[in-house]
């Protein structure tokens, strides 16, 4: 993926990954060290929680999260986003995250790549660069685990059998 | 009193904000670490999020406040909530409405929280014991003053990296002090050990089971200590007969160059505010490098905004405080 | 009282219970125009009316040596009429009223005006006590004599304190000459200052201002050196601390006229009360500490405290619900303190037969009333008791007009299960007032 990404950029000029907390910071690092290992260019790396700007927040009943630290290290005014997270189902999280990159200031591009992409789309929102396409149920789970050692994405169905997708 | 914001991984907080007495050091590092990602707001391009978009906060003042008030309402604006303030000179308070008829008025019109400042010890609780919506206490009488508390734990971490560990002498007029009384709790709870430097006339009785050591002399309070925080001297206290005269109380316990000399190396000079020169800290010493008081205000949006996200942040499901009918027993 | 008085009541199945003596018995009491004809092994002689006590407890009825009627002038806080029902269904059957209604009880029109509604009432027998000083303004005393002809038993300033130690010394020299007591609310006002509750721990976290031990012990202090520099009948009102009961005992032991009372929230509750009861554990004197509850227990024991009175303050729900600082001190007590009383009993520090004294023939004997005996001959004022009756106080609701209780929803031990004034039954159980 990392070098499908610098393909299409053309290199690292401008390049900005952008993790959504929490998933996808660790594979903006990941991404990020690839990158870094193949043009001996490191891109800087941002982390956004994106809490302040989901649109279920008042719905979901549940307690309301403590935020975590978003995180951007240089303007992202005039540079090309890769927003990076870790599946990608309703794109609710994307468009938040679009927001919260949009009102922090004016960004060239935005791009978004996913380590999976789950179906089940409730807004006009595609990844441009997808690790995986992996057709779900609604009531399935999909765990994205990146402890080193042990990595892989777990499919869960209601009754529990594991399925393992090597990466 | 149904509280919709427990869970085992989320602590405890809410529906209100009364008093930090309730708050454990868990929840404590969660809204300072919360209010950490709201410094970032301010720092936007756009200086606000539409977290709180939609409702509306009502800032209910019964005491004169420019800091307090500006704050929460600096605050909910970034939050994208509406504001409505009401201040005692302008409503029927002054024709004789009770609190409780006004605040039911309040709550008729559809206000998702109101901020509470009042005179009078425990009114915050009273309210929010007979209503339906948020309810956060602004400083009432003698009693709380959650946020400050909150906005200085903030500023210590901060400045100094950390909490437990410090030593804070808090210095002045303990007695009538919102302030020390909520931040002898959070200091304490979060493992700072806590002094009070005062004369005895301004020191409650009953403060023997409080996690403090007490002190008479400044310069013996303020030595070795990491933060010292003056609080602002009630000039009418001197006509109470609590203290003879604010000249000799400048005199024993206003900060100074001099005294200063006694803190540990980096310690920070913070006071609530607004700060009577010349009184609880001489003129020169107010904007040094060590003084926090400038960036005890800044510091403060940042966690209101934490405050108000937090309690207000969810759908109306969890705006229930209980209790909205008061019994009703009387046979006649 | 009424005319029913005349009729013959018969009340079988019950343990009688006389203070005055320390006399039980079982058996039935005879009940002949208002008074007691015949007790133990006697039949239904011309009874008009029986009824089986149940094995329940027959004592004399309580007597209150302070309540606040709040008649003439508060009327939407109680009056004569609800008062009387809060009593009777308290178990009380006689009450003295305080005198700081509006107009004040300072002439004997007002005296009369009280005494006659309470007639018309025809519940709980009611004695109202003249104010010390005109208008309650602590300059000039009133009238003692034409107030006690008018039927006032006593005589105080309640809600303050008698104004000066001069003032103290002339009412308590001047009532010798109608052989009344004075009854002061012993308080030093510069020492309350503006406190609210008792100063102590729990005032400090809550940010209220305290009302200090010293603000009692002062005016105590005050009042025993003029008692005894001067002579005359001291009674001190709602004993609240440790000092004040230590000063009592002592002036007691060197025989100086003086009485006390104290009131069933000084020895159930303390300030810590205040933290979950708000208003409704607000009053004055204030609920103190651990430590002063246990010394006015101790001061019940030993007799240092001679009654328990109810200081019954009614106050309308609006005026409690307020500002904790806004908000009138003053609870209510009449219905409760029978209850509360009991549980000294069942805790070990008084005997049954010492707390009945304590509620009835005692208080009656310190302010010369005809009550507190259950003996041939004497008033046929009762009450009935259910010593392990339990309840739930204030459900479904007061009798009195107001609410304003720490112990709403309480479970309470003990209940009046008939109270009976001059032969005649005024409380039925629950419910029912026979007004």
């Amino acid at each position: 993926m990392a070098h499908e990404i610098l393909e299409r950029n053309q290199g690292t000029k401008d390049l900005y990954l952008v993790g959504i907390l929490e998933g996808g910071n660790l594979l903006a690092q990941r991404l990020g060290e690839l990158i870094s290992s193949f043009e001996g260019v490191s891109p800087p790396i941002g982390a956004v929680d994106v809490t302040l700007y989901r649109d279920d927040l008042s719905g979901r009943g549940g307690p309301i999260p403590f935020l975590k630290q978003s995180h951007l290290p240089v303007p992202v005014d005039g540079r090309k986003i890769l927003l990076v997270d870790d599946v990608l189902f309703t794109g609710r999280t994307v468009r938040a995250a679009m927001d919260f990159l949009i009102d922090f200031g004016r960004p060239s591009r935005i791009m978004l790549a996913v380590l999976v992409d789950r179906g089940h789309r409730e807004l006009p929102i595609r990844a441009d660069f997808v690790g995986k396409n992996l057709p779900t149920a609604m009531d399935e789970k999909i765990e994205v685990v990146m402890t080193p050692g042990r990595e892989g994405v777990y499919l869960t169905r209601s009754i529990p059998s594991g399925d393992l997708h090597d990466q | 009193m149904i509280n919709r914001l427990i869970s085992p991984e989320v602590p405890a907080f809410g529906p209100h904000l009364l008093s930090v007495v309730d708050l454990s050091p868990e929840v404590l590092t969660g809204i300072l670490d919360t209010a950490e990602s709201f410094l970032e707001v301010g720092h936007q391009s756009v200086k606000k999020v539409p977290v709180l978009r939609g409702k509306t906060l009502l800032n209910l003042f019964y005491e004169s406040s420019t800091r307090t008030r500006s704050s929460f309402e600096i605050a909910a604006k970034r939050l994208s909530a509406d504001v409505i303030n009401i201040s005692t000179t302008q409503s029927s308070v002054t024709k004789g409405e009770s609190l409780i008829d006004t605040v039911r008025t309040i709550e008729a019109l559809g206000a998702d929280g109101v901020v509470i400042r009042h005179p009078s010890s425990g009114a915050p609780a009273f309210v929010s014991s007979r209503v339906g919506c948020h309810v956060i206490n602004g400083g009432d009488g003698c009693h709380q003053h959650p946020t400050q508390a909150l906005l200085d734990l903030f500023t210590i971490r901060r400045k100094l990296g950390r909490i437990g560990g410090l030593t804070v002498a808090i210095i002045g007029d303990i007695l009538h002090s919102r302030v020390a009384r909520s931040n002898i709790t959070t200091l304490s709870r979060m493992g700072a050990r806590v002094r009070l430097v005062a004369p005895p006339t301004l020191l409650p009785r009953g403060i023997e089971d409080w996690p403090v050591e007490i002190f008479h002399s400044l310069e013996k309070g303020i030595e070795g200590c990491d933060v010292v925080m003056a609080l602002r001297l009630q000039l009418e206290r001197a006509a109470g007969g609590f203290i003879p005269s604010v000249a000799e109380y400048a005199r024993l316990y206003g900060l100074n160059a001099p005294l200063l000399e006694r803190v540990a190396p980096g310690a920070l000079v913070m006071h609530p505010g607004p700060v009577n020169r010349g009184i609880e800290i001489s003129g020169e010493e107010e904007f040094t490098e060590s003084s926090a008081i400038l960036s005890q205000v800044e510091f403060g949006v940042s966690v209101r905004m934490a405050v108000l996200y937090l309690l207000m942040g969810g759908g109306p499901e969890e705006v229930l405080a209980g209790g909205a009918v008061p019994d009703k027993g009387g046979k006649e | 009282m009424r005319d029913q008085e005349t009729g013959c009541l018969f009340l079988k199945n019950v343990h009688y219970f006389d203070p005055s003596e320390g006399v039980l018995g079982y058996g039935n009491v005879l009940i002949r125009e208002g008074r007691v004809e015949s007790m133990g092994e006697v039949g239904p002689s011309g009874a008009v009316r029986e009824i089986d006590g149940g094995g329940g407890l027959l004592c004399p009825g309580f007597v209150d040596l302070h309540a606040h009627f709040r008649e003439p002038g508060y009327e939407y806080k109680e009056t004569i009429a609800t008062g009387s029902k809060a009593a009777v269904a308290g178990g009380f059957t006689a009450v003295c009223v305080m005198a700081n209604t509006d107009p004040v009880n300072d002439n004997a029109d007002v005296t009369r005006a009280i005494r006659e509604r309470a007639l018309d009432v025809g519940l709980a027998r009611v004695y109202p006590i003249g104010a010390v000083t005109r208008g309650l303004g602590g300059e000039h005393l009133t009238e003692m004599g034409r107030l006690s002809e008018a039927g006032c038993i006593a005589f105080s300033d309640d809600g303050k304190p008698v104004s000066t130690s001069r003032m103290l010394r002339r009412a308590l020299s001047y009532s010798r000459l109608f052989n009344r007591p004075v009854i002061d609310h012993c308080e030093d006002p510069e020492l309350s200052d503006r406190g609210v509750m008792n100063e102590g721990s729990v005032s400090a976290d809550l940010g209220l201002a305290g009302i200090p031990n010293a603000s009692e012990e002062v005016c105590v202090a005050r009042d025993l050196s003029v008692l005894e520099a001067c002579g005359g009948r001291l009674h001190v009102a709602h004993l609240s601390t440790a000092g004040g009961v230590r000063m009592v005992r002592e002036a007691k032991r060197r025989n100086l006229a003086v009485t006390a009372e104290t009131c069933p929230h000084y020895f159930s509750l303390t300030d810590e009360a205040v933290r979950c009861h708000g208003t409704h554990a607000k009053m004055n004197p204030p609920l103190r500490r651990e430590s002063d509850r246990l010394a006015v227990i101790e001061g019940l024991k030993d007799g240092t405290i001679d009654v328990i009175a109810t200081d019954h303050a009614p106050h309308a729900p609006h005026e409690k619900e307020q500002e904790f600082d806004r908000a009138p001190f003053g609870i209510i007590g009449l219905e409760t303190a029978f209850s509360l009383s009991l549980a000294l009993v069942r805790e070990g520090h008084l005997s049954l037969s010492e707390l009945i004294y304590r509620l009835s023939f005692r208080p009656a004997a310190l302010f010369g009333l005809p009550h507190g005996r259950l003996v041939p001959g004497g008033l046929a004022d009762f009450v009935l008791l259910d010593l392990s009756g339990e309840w739930e106080a204030g459900r479904p609701g007061y009798y009195s007009k107001s609410r304003n209780s720490p112990f709403t929803g309480s479970l309470m031990k003990g209940k009046v299960l008939k109270t009976i004034v001059g032969g005649r039954v005024v409380f039925d159980g629950e419910g029912d007032v026979c007004g």
